[in-house]
């Protein structure tokens, strides 16, 4: 589904991702991690087009990235941060989204009855919460069913039954054969979602593996154990570089 | 004695009620001059409607020439029309068209030569290079007269209405367009010129010059090429004359050059380029009048000396007065400035602090003409205001001392 | 596009520093013609308001909006959409929100109140200028990544068109006013968007002093309808030119 081949990004001297090499199948759940400022959004941003990349090719269902928009009605995004213009009410937003979208007619409202977001429809976006607006990204993301969902730390502010909530509905389009990118820094809330890891380090890809080789490796069974493990492994590496 | 008046009187009556009438109809040859020549003195040609190609009219016998329905008279460019060479004749009706074009001659459609008491009403002037011309002539009467032409330059064109070394005229409810000057006096005295409107010339829409104890009222003056000028004289009334849209870089509503004792007052004058240009003039009494829109409503030069310029309206002009020296020697007092900005406390409607006309930039545009370019900028205003704080550039004589805080009610 | 546009606007309208702007420009139109008898000073009032605070209000205010969009932005270019569509309407949608503003706040009560080709003129100069300094504001924000920046930037731009570049151009007259520079002061003055708009205005309310000039050049050109097509076609270059560029570094911006 998603093909990244020997991407590379810098912003001025800084190397923000480094060829890095990627195939990202359907019916996958991917969770990536890395340190803060290792290119986890920049690479999120270059398969949605928001970076341009200084070298390499992404393509997605096999049709390139670059200079090109019409294969975003793929995917449904949720960033991190969700603002949006002050004076537009929920509804609107999500109307605008839909009138965007329009080739789209079948609308999956799940998460918005799920996590309440109809019954604030008229609620202007200035008068919301940091965690409602992130509902309201979250049900932007899943409002178009796409085979891609690439969601940039979908559970961070959200309490924890819409959180649970979110998380039931990740899990179902995962089992429905979707493609889904998350990165998250709440290791917990990936559990039993994620299929596979992938690590940066440094704008390079330190490992690509699914859950199950990585628990061998390790031998723990609890994902932020693994991780933890993974990380002092990693760690001396970089003492030597 | 007693008789020999009766028979007097009895001889002039009988001598009125002989008075023939000649009809002259459109045909070959010169109808008109021969009918002229036919005819006694005192009677009537009567010109039948019709084309009459006819040129040099010599008219030189006292008659009473009247068009009916505006027979036309054309000149076919060749020569002048009537020329009349006696006394108390009389032109009305006709449409007197297209006289010949000379540098030598003034050709005119009309010519009046040291005659008086001459009528000329009601006659259409067209295509002609003078209309009207009247040369040493006394007491002669212009009315109701349409005098146009197309002139384009002031080269190959003549005065609509035209007088010379002439006194007691009047000339009233005349319409001139398209000629050199609208109205040209010269050494023209005691006369009077009213309602009549003087449009598109290429030159003035009025010019005179030599001509004194003139009286101008209710005229009106609109795009002539260069506006109204008035020059070397004396005693001259300008009333209720309206200037309009005299634009050009010598156009002027009123250029006023050397005149002395004269009166302007209840004029309009709006859009111009100059209201009113002053060179040279002395006690003249600038009073009523309302300057709108104009370039500048005033020039006043620093030649000109005891000039009053009171109860004027002042108002949406570019610059209200320019002047080229610091020496003022007119007076300014209780007219209304729009751009005055001062306050009145003792609520005597006059402004406590004085205003000067001169407006800082005009000054810097009148050495600098590009810098207009800037005007009303944000920089410019505050050049303007820290002149008024601090006058340094602007001639601090040319003030009013009473400006008004409302406008005067003119009309 | 148009629906991205719709959105937006209707986001603006709503807006409480555009309802403000709104009213203060209603306030003042109307408290400047109403008080004076005289429309034409009245106008020039509003000529002085519409030259001092639109360019620095638009540009101000467009270029905060931009920054603060930024993450609407990203949602945005994340739907099937041409970035390049996203920034025009985004640009459009902020533009005629304020011109809206403008054209309730100025044109309404000046139409209303002295209905005249002068008014028109300045309504038209308004609305020029704000579609310039909204333009430049789109060009700060593809051009720099900081927020505070750009903030500064607009700044900077307000202040040199509506102060520096005339006390400039001020300067040259007066150092080269022996020699011929009617020419290139009329080519000088279609750098700055303020005074085209300024010039329109001169040429409806001035043009009797500016024929009284004996340069031909000035006369021919401002005396006659020339001038004022040169003055709106160079403000319209002052709104394209800037989105173009916009248009085209932010194909290639990272967000």
């Amino acid at each position: 589904m998603i093909n990244i081949i020997e991407l590379t990004k810098s912003f001025g001297k800084f190397r923000a991702l480094d060829n890095i090499n990627l195939l990202l199948e359907k019916g996958q759940a991917i969770s990536l991690l890395g340190p803060n400022g290792s290119g986890k959004t920049t690479l999120i941003k270059s398969i949605l087009g928001l970076v341009i990349p200084d070298k390499g090719i992404i393509t997605i269902n096999g049709k390139e990235v670059s200079n090109n928009w019409a294969y975003r009605s793929h995917i449904g995004y949720m960033p991190q941060i969700g603002r949006y213009p002050d004076n537009m009410s929920i509804g609107q937003v999500i109307n605008m989204i839909k009138e965007i979208r329009s080739e789209e007619k079948k609308y999956d409202d799940d998460l918005i009855k799920g996590l309440g977001i109809d019954k604030l429809e008229n609620k202007t976006m200035r008068s919301l919460s940091g965690g409602t607006r992130q509902k309201v990204s979250a049900c932007l993301a899943f409002l178009f069913s796409p085979d891609i969902f690439i969601l940039d730390e979908p559970t961070a502010g959200l309490d924890p039954v819409s959180s649970e909530i979110l998380k039931e509905k990740i899990t179902a389009e995962r089992n429905k054969g979707k493609l889904i990118l998350i990165t998250s820094h709440v290791l917990s809330d990936l559990e039993g979602i994620t299929s596979h890891l992938v690590y940066l380090q440094e704008g390079k890809l330190a490992f690509y593996k699914t859950v199950e080789e990585l628990q061998d490796i390790t031998g723990e069974l609890k994902l932020n154990r693994v991780v933890a493990a993974l990380m002092q492994q990693t760690q001396p590496k970089k003492m030597s570089v | 004695m007693p008789k020999a008046i009766a028979l007097l009187i009895l001889l002039f009556v009988c001598r009125q009620a002989n008075a023939g009438v000649i009809h002259v109809y459109p045909g070959k040859g010169r109808q008109i001059q021969n009918a002229i020549n036919r005819s006694n003195p005192g009677d009537t040609i009567l010109i039948q409607k019709g084309i009459y190609n006819e040129i040099d009219i010599l008219v030189n016998k006292k008659l009473t020439i009247t068009g009916i329905s505006f027979p036309i008279v054309d000149g076919g460019s060749k020569g002048q029309l009537f020329v009349v060479t006696h006394d108390s004749v009389t032109i009305t009706g006709l449409q007197i068209q297209k006289t010949g074009r000379s540098s030598l001659t003034d050709m005119a459609g009309i010519r009046l030569q040291n005659v008086q008491y001459a009528i000329v009403q009601n006659n259409k002037l067209y295509y002609n290079t003078y209309g009207i011309y009247m040369q040493n002539s006394h007491y002669c009467t212009i009315i109701d007269n349409m005098v146009s032409a197309n002139s384009v330059d002031e080269l190959n064109s003549g005065n609509g209405i035209h007088a010379w070394k002439s006194t007691h005229l009047l000339i009233r409810n005349n319409t001139i367009t398209g000629h050199r000057d609208g109205i040209y006096f010269e050494f023209v005295t005691d006369s009077r010129i009213e309602n009549n409107v003087s449009t598109k010339n290429v030159r003035y829409g009025l010019h005179f010059m030599f001509s004194h104890r003139d009286t101008y009222i209710n005229n009106q003056f609109v795009d002539n090429g260069s506006g109204v000028a008035v020059m070397y004289s004396k005693y001259v009334d300008m009333h209720n004359n309206t200037f309009r849209h005299n634009w050009g870089d010598a156009a002027y509503a009123i250029l006023l050059k050397e005149i002395s004792d004269s009166k302007i007052m209840h004029n309009l004058f709006i859009k111009n380029t100059v209201g009113i240009y002053m060179e040279g003039t002395s006690r003249i009494d600038v009073r009523y009048n309302e300057f709108k829109e104009n370039g500048w409503a005033m020039r006043v030069q620093a030649s000109c000396d005891n000039n009053s310029f009171e109860m004027n309206n002042f108002m949406s002009n570019s610059f209200d007065v320019a002047t080229n020296g610091t020496m003022m020697l007119s007076v300014f007092k209780n007219n209304y400035w729009d751009k005055y900005d001062g306050y009145d406390l003792d609520k005597n409607k006059i402004g406590d602090v004085p205003y000067y006309p001169v407006s800082m930039y005009s000054v810097v545009t009148e050495k600098i003409p590009t810098a207009m370019i800037l005007y009303r900028s944000f920089l410019t205003d505050v050049m303007n205001q820290v002149e008024k704080v601090m006058p340094s550039v602007v001639p601090d004589q040319l003030k009013d001392d009473s400006p008004m805080m409302k406008s005067w009610k003119l009309k | 596009m148009n629906t991205i546009v719709k959105y937006v606007a209707l986001d603006l309208v709503r807006n409480k520093i555009v309802l403000v702007y709104t009213l203060l420009l209603a306030t003042l139109s109307f408290s400047v013609l109403s008080i004076d008898s005289n429309t034409s000073k009245g106008l020039l009032s509003l000529l002085n308001i519409t030259l001092l605070f639109v360019p620095i209000i638009s540009i101000l205010f467009a270029t905060i909006y931009f920054f603060n969009s930024i993450e609407f932005i990203e949602l945005l270019l994340a739907q099937p959409v041409k970035r390049t569509r996203v920034l025009l309407a985004e640009y459009t949608g902020l533009a005629s929100a304020l011109c809206l503003a403008y054209a309730l706040g100025i044109g309404v009560p000046v139409l209303f109140l002295s209905p005249n080709m002068a008014a028109i003129t300045l309504l038209v100069s308004g609305l020029l200028l704000t579609l310039c300094f909204t333009a430049m504001a789109l060009l700060i924000f593809v051009l720099f990544k900081d927020k505070t920046k750009g903030i500064g930037a607009a700044i900077i731009i307000a202040l040199f068109f509506s102060l520096l570049f005339d006390g400039l151009l001020l300067m040259f007259i007066y150092s080269f006013s022996d020699y011929p520079i009617d020419k290139p002061i009329l080519g000088i003055v279609a750098f700055n968007p303020i005074d085209l708009a300024r010039i329109l205005m001169l040429l409806q309310l001035d043009v009797a002093v500016l024929m009284g000039y004996s340069g031909a050049l000035f006369k021919k050109f401002l005396g006659s309808a020339t001038g004022s097509i040169y003055a709106v076609t160079c403000m319209l270059f002052w709104v394209i030119v800037p989105l173009m560029l916009s248009r085209r570094v932010f194909k290639r911006k990272d967000l």
